[in-house]
């Protein structure tokens, strides 16, 4: 059975003064502990597309069910990985955690487990040193172990996660990646990626949605990515596929998809 | 000369070791040029920051002097410091309704402050949270307060006195309603500035709508009300002394007042320091909690 599936999706955002046709007939399946991006242009979409699978915005069209049920609206089950990490400053990197972990497991686990959960989740992203900090005092790649520690504590059925190591520098993008994919191997979550970085999106997935520009993108190409985990990113530099599905990955972005304005 | 540098440095050898703890000596008097340094940055810090309100206040206390000298009734600084010394020995006394010590016109004061900001507090921050939230509530009340919003604090008193019958009541609701509209106005636009990931983060948590107020919606808005309550505070206390001189009873602007009708000059230019330093404490404890709940 397919875990995530949409049907003939449209999105049409309506503001008083002009109609914005963002998607159409988007048609997408993933399959339980599959590891899928997004890929594209920015303003084509694809943050969009992440929006409707979380629920906070309602498709003008189409079909969207996640484990056979229809989504409705957003809910811990689909929990997201936000671009900015979005932690309530005011709360500590544990309270931050606690907080969806209370909401979620509130009538199912006491006190005692609630508690040791949120530490576990926050010992898997190896933040345990800074349980009582607050988001101001750790840096940017810290926050974002946080916002997956968060994400990952509700026991998602799905995974979402926008963009989430945009906003930081290389080094720290690349071990929050191996900590993704160990954590992805371990747990075999469902997830959902958007990114712009090709070769995350080759190193992660298990399969790349390429989406054409915008208004009105949809599904352009899919690229599966059949490589063997776990995946080490130094040895795949010189694997020949790794560097066919990254070729085939920048065809597709920059001469089928070249931007607007690089090809006027 | 060739020769006697040859001498030189054949004879280097034997010096070799008091040399060596010669060159090791000079990390000894190196402690010595911090201390300089950090006289020289004290001394930076009197002339950069110390400096300037000193003189300041100098130049103001002497061109208050100059021109007391050329008027017959301005008290100098001289006496008003005298009169402020006396007047501040015996700051709790009470001879009768109309003739008590400083300390209590001030607390009296700080009272009625208290009392109408209290309200306008307990009450403008529920009013500006629904006013945030709540668009529909938004355009309800948006045409009664930008309204009355701009009216004249002591406009109000006349309505006061008349539905209270009485000057108490009156002059606190002088404070209240004057003190109100910074509050509700901060704490709505607080509200509508709660950036929307963090709403967004409630609805993927599913949180109710007690813990989006407590754990989101209140720590979010927290600084701006404050700024709100601090505006609101330093408008009441602005308003006190008119609403005193007007109502009466004990109170600093009464004392002004009072002070006015004995002719002692000295008093009033002492009142006028009085409220100008309680001001001063008031904001400073408000922006001292602002400080606190300030989380960016």
């Amino acid at each position: 059975m397919k875990y995530l599936q949409l049907e003939k999706v449209e999105m049409v955002f309506d503001t008083r003064r002009s109609r914005f046709h963002a998607l159409r007939d988007i048609n997408l399946s993933v399959e339980q502990g599959e590891f899928v991006s997004i890929i594209g242009h920015s303003g084509c979409g694809k943050s969009t597309l992440l929006n409707l699978v979380a629920g906070l915005i309602m498709p003008s069209s189409g079909a969207m069910l996640c484990a056979g049920r229809e989504i409705v609206g957003p809910g811990p089950e689909r929990s997201m990985v936000f671009q900015n990490h979005s932690l309530l400053p005011w709360l500590t990197v544990y309270e931050n955690v606690r907080l969806g972990v209370d909401k979620v497991f509130g009538s199912t686990k006491n006190k005692q487990q609630r508690d040791e959960w949120t530490r576990e989740n926050l010992a898997l992203v190896h933040m345990e040193h800074a349980l009582n900090k607050r988001p101001p005092e750790i840096s940017g790649g810290m926050k974002q172990r946080v916002g997956i520690a968060r994400a990952l504590a509700m026991e998602p059925k799905l995974l979402l996660m926008d963009e989430p190591f945009g906003a930081l520098d290389a080094l720290t993008r690349a071990s929050l990646q191996d900590a993704v994919m160990e954590i992805h191997g371990r747990l075999k979550n469902t997830v959902l990626m958007v990114t712009h970085d090709v070769d995350e999106a080759v190193l992660l997935s298990d399969r790349i949605i390429m989406m054409t520009n915008g208004p009105a993108a949809t599904i352009g190409e899919i690229v599966e990515v059949k490589l063997p985990r776990p995946r080490k990113r130094v040895e795949l530099a010189d694997d020949p596929a790794y560097n066919q599905h990254r070729a085939a990955v920048l065809k597709f972005l920059y001469q089928r998809q070249r931007r607007p304005e690089e090809a006027a | 000369m060739t020769v006697i540098a040859m001498k030189k440095i054949v004879e280097t050898p034997p010096h070799d070791e008091p040399a060596k703890t010669a060159v090791i000596v000079p990390p000894a008097p190196m402690p010595v040029p911090p201390r300089i340094s950090w006289l020289a940055d004290s001394g930076r810090w009197l002339v950069r920051v110390l400096l300037p309100p000193v003189l300041g206040v100098v130049l103001f206390v002497l061109l208050w002097a100059l021109v007391s000298k050329g008027s017959d009734g301005l008290p100098g600084p001289y006496e008003t410091w005298i009169s402020a010394v006396e007047l501040f020995s015996d700051p709790f006394y009470v001879n009768g309704p109309n003739d008590q010590g400083i300390g209590w016109n001030i607390l009296n004061s700080l009272q009625r402050v208290g009392m109408g900001f209290g309200m306008a507090a307990l009450i403008g921050i529920p009013l500006g949270f629904m006013i945030g939230r709540f668009a529909f509530f938004n355009g309800m009340t948006a045409p009664i307060i930008s309204l009355l919003r701009p009216v004249s604090p002591l406009a109000w008193l006349p309505i006061g006195l008349l539905v209270f019958k009485e000057a108490q009541p009156a002059a606190v609701w002088v404070i209240f309603i004057s003190s109100i509209w910074p509050i509700i106005i901060n704490t709505a636009v607080g509200v509508t500035k709660v950036p929307q990931d963090y709403l967004n983060v409630a609805r993927v948590l599913n949180l109710s709508e007690w813990k989006i107020f407590t754990k989101i919606l209140f720590p979010a808005v927290l600084p701006y009300t404050l700024t709100g309550v601090r505006l609101g505070l330093g408008v009441a206390w602005l308003v006190i002394v008119a609403a005193e001189m007007l109502t009466g009873g004990v109170g600093i602007g009464f004392w002004v007042w009072d002070e006015w009708n004995n002719l002692n000059v000295a008093h009033i230019i002492i009142a006028i320091f009085v409220v100008g330093i309680v001001g001063l404490l008031l904001e400073q404890i408000l922006l001292l909690l602002a400080r606190r709940f300030n989380y960016e």
